[in-house]
């Protein structure tokens, strides 16, 4: 294959620059949700601590929602700059869910965003609160739109071929489509396991330090006594309040979602077993028809050919209840949907100009199954692995505190990483796994069965392959800048601590109540000077 | 004539037209801060008029693309796609741009503020410049063959029209900031701002004017042209207002400016979306580049209610923050780390 090879180059890009872009969404979504129910007790019961977490876990939600905001636009105009192709062909009905979701969703959480972190004072403290409420709603509308128009491209529905295009005949079909109705679901747990972790790292490393510090210490039966650093602001007995109800909520949040994963992730699976077989018998690197799970599968995977490949380690049944929901029903292999897929797709890509030099190559239905296997099994490994630790965690820190250990603190820092993991490897597996397809086939009997495109024909033919390598060795470069910037930023607040989110507890942190205005009642009565900006650039 | 392609035509042109207005002042703030503040207080009292709303102006880029790719699939492609470098810069500017907003302020040094101070100015005027040259060229016509694809190479695109809507949206952004800055500060700025306008005005719109007239003598029809004289009437108003410091109804005679050139623009243009300057017969029309009916008529349903609701809810939160910002409100910097400063990863701690 050409070094310089234009489609490869615009397939990295569109990887690199979506899993990026996703490494910042979940958190947002995730993490917007869980400061909205914070800012909510915050605002029921007054007490301090709700406050500071709002402000705290806030100025980090915001620090890594702009990283989203700043790679999505690229991932919108992309289609056009690099898929002109894609988006000839499906932009009847693949634009209108982007469309909405600009139109109905980006304006409501960019807008109702800017509210809430600028209008502190300005706004009644139940308004100020509704506005971040709107926003988080904002962006599981974003969510839902955008898995709107993926799943069209996993299980395209309600269109009729045109002149060669498929056109939107029923919408509804297109908004409620089954793929995205459960897709939906499992990408909002997938976000809230990721600020779980996130909530339960953070607010690990917090408890430990008191204790580190001597700041809270453990009486005889166990239990924490929470103690004060004189002179430091905001290290008093509400810091401690602080840090473990953001560690026990963020382990709960953990647990639930991944709960959430694993119940809508099996309903995923059944539906893939019928809409994208070859992708569920790549998952499995299943050669052969059969009812077991692969546990450990050796050989070359990476060889693309299925007698290279062992299952060591195969647990009978479970592949059936995967797919199936029983435990004997046989599941097709590879070796038994390759004729399908050839006889129904062909065996050749058509001598069209728009595949470039694949034109009448022969077609390669099976995805990578290095990627796709690895990859499906990554996506659960990492989600239990987190969840597990959530529960572990919990237990660790029943009596209040958690233990001394530096190790045990890294261990829950890392594991932060690894609902990240579980995100981005779920994407890469249902991605790469819909190859050589960028809209797949929809084998349902209801018979719009020749709406497909190949990935070969989507990109844009107009665009050089140096052209795609400027963008993406630009893209790739900027972004992995941003990253350390951001991080170095997240970790910079981290270690302050809630001070560094609330400016206020350094100029009067002597009397807690005082301070801790409670919701209802207790703010916006300030000068007319101060209202100006309640928070400033 | 078809008349909802013809919709979406008109609603794709309030769309890019709501984005210059709004995002004009924020960009041309944004590349103020390099040419106007003069100490770090002034670029904290210009960051801060447009801090709550700059995202939500962004988005009406993004839904002016998005509106396109709907609506008139064919023009997405063939426009995003044939302008990939320029395009390729306004991203990386708008990456920087929104990043350098909301980090600037999170780190107290000299050398930290001084970085993300360029990285506004610049991502503000690539942003500005490469939108502006691209849509000159929609309406001036790509090297695009049959399929709708560019011919001629990575920069086939670059002629004068592209320098010429590339300057006519800088110049606007900083004319349209200039005005608002004088309606949003207090103090010296406000001052300054408004002096600046006054000077600037004349010299700045002549960018935008000559791509209006461009665009008149290539395309223009009766209503147009006069949409033009009414658009310069506007201009000069917005000069005389500012003149006698009536500085909101200068801003609004600046909006109508734009709203009023725009329209003469698009209006020129239609039916066409983007001409072919290889051979007419490839011309993207709003007939043959539009989607089905169909979903045009579900976006429309959509976007009737939709859009309003947007123009609303925005509105409120400029009446939210309608006061004037000025030096003496912007409070001292936040540091806090030196009393807590751990260093728990390593074993020194």
């Amino acid at each position: 294959m050409d070094a310089l090879d234009a489609l490869e180059i615009a397939r990295w890009q569109f990887g690199i620059t979506t899993v990026y872009h996703f490494m910042m969404v979940p958190l947002t979504i995730g993490l917007g949700l869980v400061v909205a129910v914070i800012q909510t007790l915050w605002h029921r019961t007054g007490k301090p601590e709700y406050l500071r977490m709002t402000k705290f876990w806030g100025k980090l939600f915001l620090i890594n929602f702009i990283m989203g905001v700043a790679t999505g636009i690229v991932q919108e105009f992309q289609f056009g700059m690099a898929w002109s192709e894609y988006s000839r062909f499906v932009g009847d009905v693949f634009g209108a869910p982007l469309a909405l979701e600009a139109l109905l969703a980006f304006f409501v959480e960019s807008t109702f965003l800017g509210l809430w972190i600028f209008g502190w004072k300005q706004l009644k403290p139940a308004i100020h609160l509704a506005c971040l409420w709107i926003a988080v709603i904002g962006s599981v509308f974003s969510a839902y739109f955008i898995i709107v128009a993926n799943s069209w491209m996993q299980h395209p529905v309600g269109v009729e071929m045109i002149d060669g295009r498929p056109v939107m005949t029923d919408a509804w079909a297109v908004f409620t489509n089954n793929t995205a109705l459960v897709a939906v679901p499992h990408t909002l747990f997938g976000a809230l396991a990721v600020a779980g972790g996130f909530l339960l790292g953070i607010a690990w490393y917090h408890l430990w330090r008191r204790r580190r510090d001597g700041v809270d210490t453990v009486g005889a039966d166990g239990r924490v006594i929470p103690g004060e650093a004189a002179g430091i602001p905001g290290r008093d007995r509400n810091d401690h309040k602080v840090w473990l109800r953001s560690l026990r909520i963020g382990a709960v949040v953990a647990m639930i979602s991944f709960a959430g994963t694993a119940l809508t992730g099996d309903l995923q699976g059944k539906l893939m077993f019928e809409q994208q077989p070859m992708k569920m018998a790549a998952a499995e690197a299943a050669c052969h028809d059969g009812t077991g799970f692969s546990v450990l599968s050796i050989g070359n995977i990476g060889s693309q050919n299925c007698d290279d490949i062992v299952a060591l380690i195969e647990v009978p049944g479970i592949l059936s209840y995967l797919a199936k929901g029983d435990f004997t029903t046989e599941v097709q292999g590879v070796n038994s949907l390759l004729p399908e897929y050839k006889e129904k797709y062909g065996t050749h890509l058509p001598d069209n100009p728009i595949y470039g030099e694949r034109a009448g190559q022969e077609i390669d239905y099976l995805p990578v199954m290095e990627v796709t296997y690895w990859g499906f099994r990554m996506m659960i490994g990492f989600g239990g692995l987190a969840a597990l630790a959530a529960l572990v965690a919990l237990w660790l820190a029943r009596k209040g505190t958690v233990p001394e250990s530096r190790w045990l603190m890294r261990l829950a820092v890392l594991g932060i990483l690894a609902p990240f993991g579980a995100n981005a490897a779920g994407w890469i597996f249902t991605e790469m796994g819909r190859q050589p397809f960028v809209v797949a086939p929809n084998p349902d009997p209801s018979g719009i069965d020749q709406v497909f495109m190949f990935t070969a024909a989507a990109v844009s033919p107009g665009v050089s392959a140096g052209e795609l390598l400027t963008s993406l060795v630009t893209l790739t470069a900027i972004y992995a800048m941003l990253l350390v910037v951001e991080v170095k930023l997240l970790v910079k607040y981290i270690r302050g601590g809630v001070v560094s989110a609330m400016p206020e507890l350094v100029n009067a942190p002597v009397d807690e109540n005082e301070d801790a205005t409670p919701g209802p009642g207790g703010q916006g009565g300030g000068k007319p000077a101060d209202d100006v900006l309640a928070f400033a650039y | 004539m078809e008349l909802l392609p013809t919709i979406w035509f008109i609603a794709i042109a309030v769309l890019w037209t709501g984005y210059l207005f709004l995002e004009g002042f924020d960009l041309g703030v944004g590349m103020l801060m390099k040419l106007f503040a003069r100490n770090n207080t002034e670029r904290r009292v210009l960051l801060n008029t447009v801090g709550p709303v700059w995202d939500g102006n962004e988005v009406w880029l993004l839904t002016a693309g998005g509106a396109t790719f709907a609506a008139f699939p064919l023009w997405y492609a063939s426009l995003f796609s044939a302008l990939y470098l320029p395009l390729l810069v306004v991203l990386v500017a708008l990456i920087f741009r929104a990043v350098a907003f909301e980090y600037r302020g999170k780190v107290d040094t000299e050398q930290w503020r001084a970085r993300w101070d360029w990285a506004i100015a610049l991502g503000s005027f690539f942003a500005a410049f490469g939108v502006g040259a691209a849509l000159a060229l929609t309406t001036t016509g790509l090297p695009l063959n049959a399929n709708g694809d560019r011919e001629g190479g990575p920069f086939a695109w670059f002629n004068g029209y592209a320098v010429l809507g590339g300057l006519a949206v800088v110049g606007f952004s900083l004319v349209h900031a200039l005005a608002f800055l004088a309606l949003k500060t207090d103090g010296e700025v406000r001052h300054r701002a408004r002096q600046w306008f006054v000077r600037l005005l004349p010299v700045m719109l002549l960018p935008i004017a000559a791509w209006a007239l461009t665009v008149q003598f290539l395309a223009g029809k009766p209503w147009t042209w006069t949409l033009v004289v009414l658009a310069v009437a506007a201009a000069v108003a917005a000069w005389v207002l500012a003149r006698r410091g009536a500085e909101g109804k200068a801003f609004s005679a600046l909006g109508a400016f734009l709203a009023l050139g725009s329209a003469s623009i698009f209006g020129a243009v239609f039916p066409v979306v983007l001409p072919s300057t290889l051979n007419e017969a490839f011309d993207l029309t709003i007939s043959n580049a539009s989607s089905s009916d169909y979903t045009l008529g579900l976006m429309s349903v959509v976007a009737a209610f939709g859009l309003p609701l947007v123009i609303a809810y925005q509105a409120w939160t400029y009446w939210v923050f309608r006061k004037r910002v000025s030096a003496a409100h912007i409070p001292e910097a936040h540091s806090f780390l030196p009393a807590i400063a751990a260093k728990a990863f390593t074993n020194k701690g």
